[in-house]
């Protein structure tokens, strides 16, 4: 109290501009200072953290022009992947670029956790799905959907450490598009299961090169394959979604 | 003499003031953009550093007036105006027009501290409304040169006809030019339907081999494209 007295008398003797600046300095690192000194009296420490676990909202943004994109897949598992560009589809994925499914898909993660998007996601929209899990070993992320006007196309990311996530942290990605290689991009009526056409979507057959790759994209109609149901809004160009991951808890 | 409430206000406000200019320093980005593409010309480049609620253009949201100008007849004019209005810091047009395929231009951004990212924005010829763009690149604080490659979108704005008629001002369906000189004429037109009116991935031209009808007046072998489009060098000193 003994500064604050001073600092008064400074202020009625000190007209001019510059010094009321240097008053002003002055007067507020006394201020912190004092203000410092309570902090110290009437903390709280923060509560622990809780043991409920952890809590991710996901969202993806569908970016193509008119690919509608199968309700999200997401899990959360050991550190693993649940697809590999040269290695062959498992069933559960087949299915899900085959046709949108993703229950089996999900069920061979081994997941510790998991869910489904409530909905198709339109072109040019977004969905936002929660995942919840009390075990800590749960720090790999995989996400996965269809563009649903193809064969077996699909987008997403698969076991993505997400172990360094903190609370309020966001991460987000711009995804390619896979060719699952279960099926031959025919294009023909009936073997595209979205509204361009209505057809089947999973077929166990596989007529293809059996192996994931990066897809080269949809030929259509218009550009020469005249038994091709899909036209040239269905051509797609990468990336076809982003996905943002926030940690919540 | 008593100090009252409203002359600590004032005075702790000056201080405020004092703090605040100490930390506000110019940084210079050296920039380079390179048109990755072998037909495509790039119409005059906006490119703007801002605070980071500020956007030229956010995929999945509807375009604003000003980007459909830009994408659709490359008037940057009205962006530059939205951007000074948020106080952020832009270059515009360093290639003096046209970025011609293959060939990259190198400028400076002097920005201020409190614009913290990034963005650019340039119409692709021959499109509809299709730019390269970069959405608000958060501007790394460490020294260093980062490159980031840039992805086509389509504005959602115009059907994508793919009829050069010089319909370049907003709302008028065609494509202002083919700066190359190697479209066609008499296309019938490709669509003239736009079924996703949000931004979004540009599907690419369609074209066809037809110089004098077909459904296109771009040429299929040469108007066409896949990401990523264009690369940003951004040297940070």
């Amino acid at each position: 109290m003994l500064t604050f007295s001073s600092i008064k008398n400074q202020v009625i003797t000190s007209p001019s501009k510059s010094s009321k600046v240097v008053i002003a300095i002055t007067f507020l690192l006394v201020l912190s200072a004092c203000g410092s000194d309570n902090d110290i009296e009437t903390q709280t420490p923060p509560p622990p953290p809780s043991p409920a676990g952890y809590s991710y909202s996901i969202t993806v943004t569908n970016l193509t022009h008119s690919q509608p994109l199968s309700p999200l897949a997401v899990a959360l598992h050991n550190d693993s992947k649940m697809w590999m560009i040269g290695e062959a589809a498992s069933t559960g994925l087949e299915k899900l670029a085959e046709s949108g499914d993703s229950s089996d898909f999900i069920s061979e993660s081994n997941a510790l956790a998991s869910n489904s998007g409530d909905g198709v996601v339109m072109p040019g929209l977004a969905s936002t799905i929660e995942i919840s899990t009390t075990d800590r070993n749960a720090t790999f992320f995989t996400a996965a959907t269809m563009l649903v006007n193809t064969n077996d196309a699909f987008t997403g990311l698969t076991g993505v450490d997400i172990s360094t996530l903190a609370i309020d942290d966001i991460k987000s990605w711009n995804l390619n598009v896979y060719d699952s290689g279960t099926e031959a991009n025919s294009e023909t009526m009936g073997t595209i299961p979205g509204p361009a056409n209505g057809g089947i979507g999973f077929d166990e057959a596989r007529d293809d090169v059996d192996f994931v790759a990066l897809h080269s994209g949809v030929v259509s109609q218009d550009d020469g394959l005249p038994n091709s149901v899909l036209t040239q809004a269905h051509r797609f160009d990468n990336p076809a979604i982003k996905l943002t991951i926030t940690r919540t808890k | 003499m008593k100090i009252t409430s409203k002359r600590i206000n004032t005075v702790l406000g000056a201080s405020v003031m004092v703090f605040a200019s100490s930390t506000v320093a110019a940084q210079d980005l050296s920039i380079t953009v390179t048109n990755l593409t072998q037909g495509l010309y790039f119409t005059p480049i906006l490119t703007s550093a801002h605070t980071s609620d500020n956007h030229i253009f956010m995929s999945g949201e509807t375009a604003t007036a000003e980007l459909q100008a830009m994408a659709e007849g490359g008037d940057i004019s009205g962006l530059v105006n939205m951007l000074s209005n948020a106080d952020a810091n832009s270059n515009e047009n360093p290639a003096g027009g046209l970025l011609a395929p293959g060939m990259s231009t190198t400028y400076t951004l002097t920005n201020d501290s409190a614009n913290t990212h990034l963005s650019m924005a340039s119409m692709i010829l021959p499109s509809n409304d299709g730019f390269v763009g970069l959405d608000s690149w958060k501007i790394p604080t460490e020294a260093g040169t980062y490159t980031i490659n840039l992805n086509a979108y389509d504005a959602g704005t115009e059907a994508n006809n793919e009829l050069v008629n010089g319909g370049g001002a907003p709302g008028v369906l065609g494509i202002p030019a083919a700066p190359g000189g190697d479209s066609g004429t008499n296309g019938m037109g490709v669509t003239d339907t736009e079924s996703n009116t949000m931004v979004h991935i540009h599907r690419g031209n369609l074209g066809d081999d037809d110089m004098d009808g077909g459904k296109s007046d771009l040429n299929n072998s040469i108007h066409r494209w896949l990401n990523p489009v264009a690369k940003l060098t951004i040297t940070i000193e």
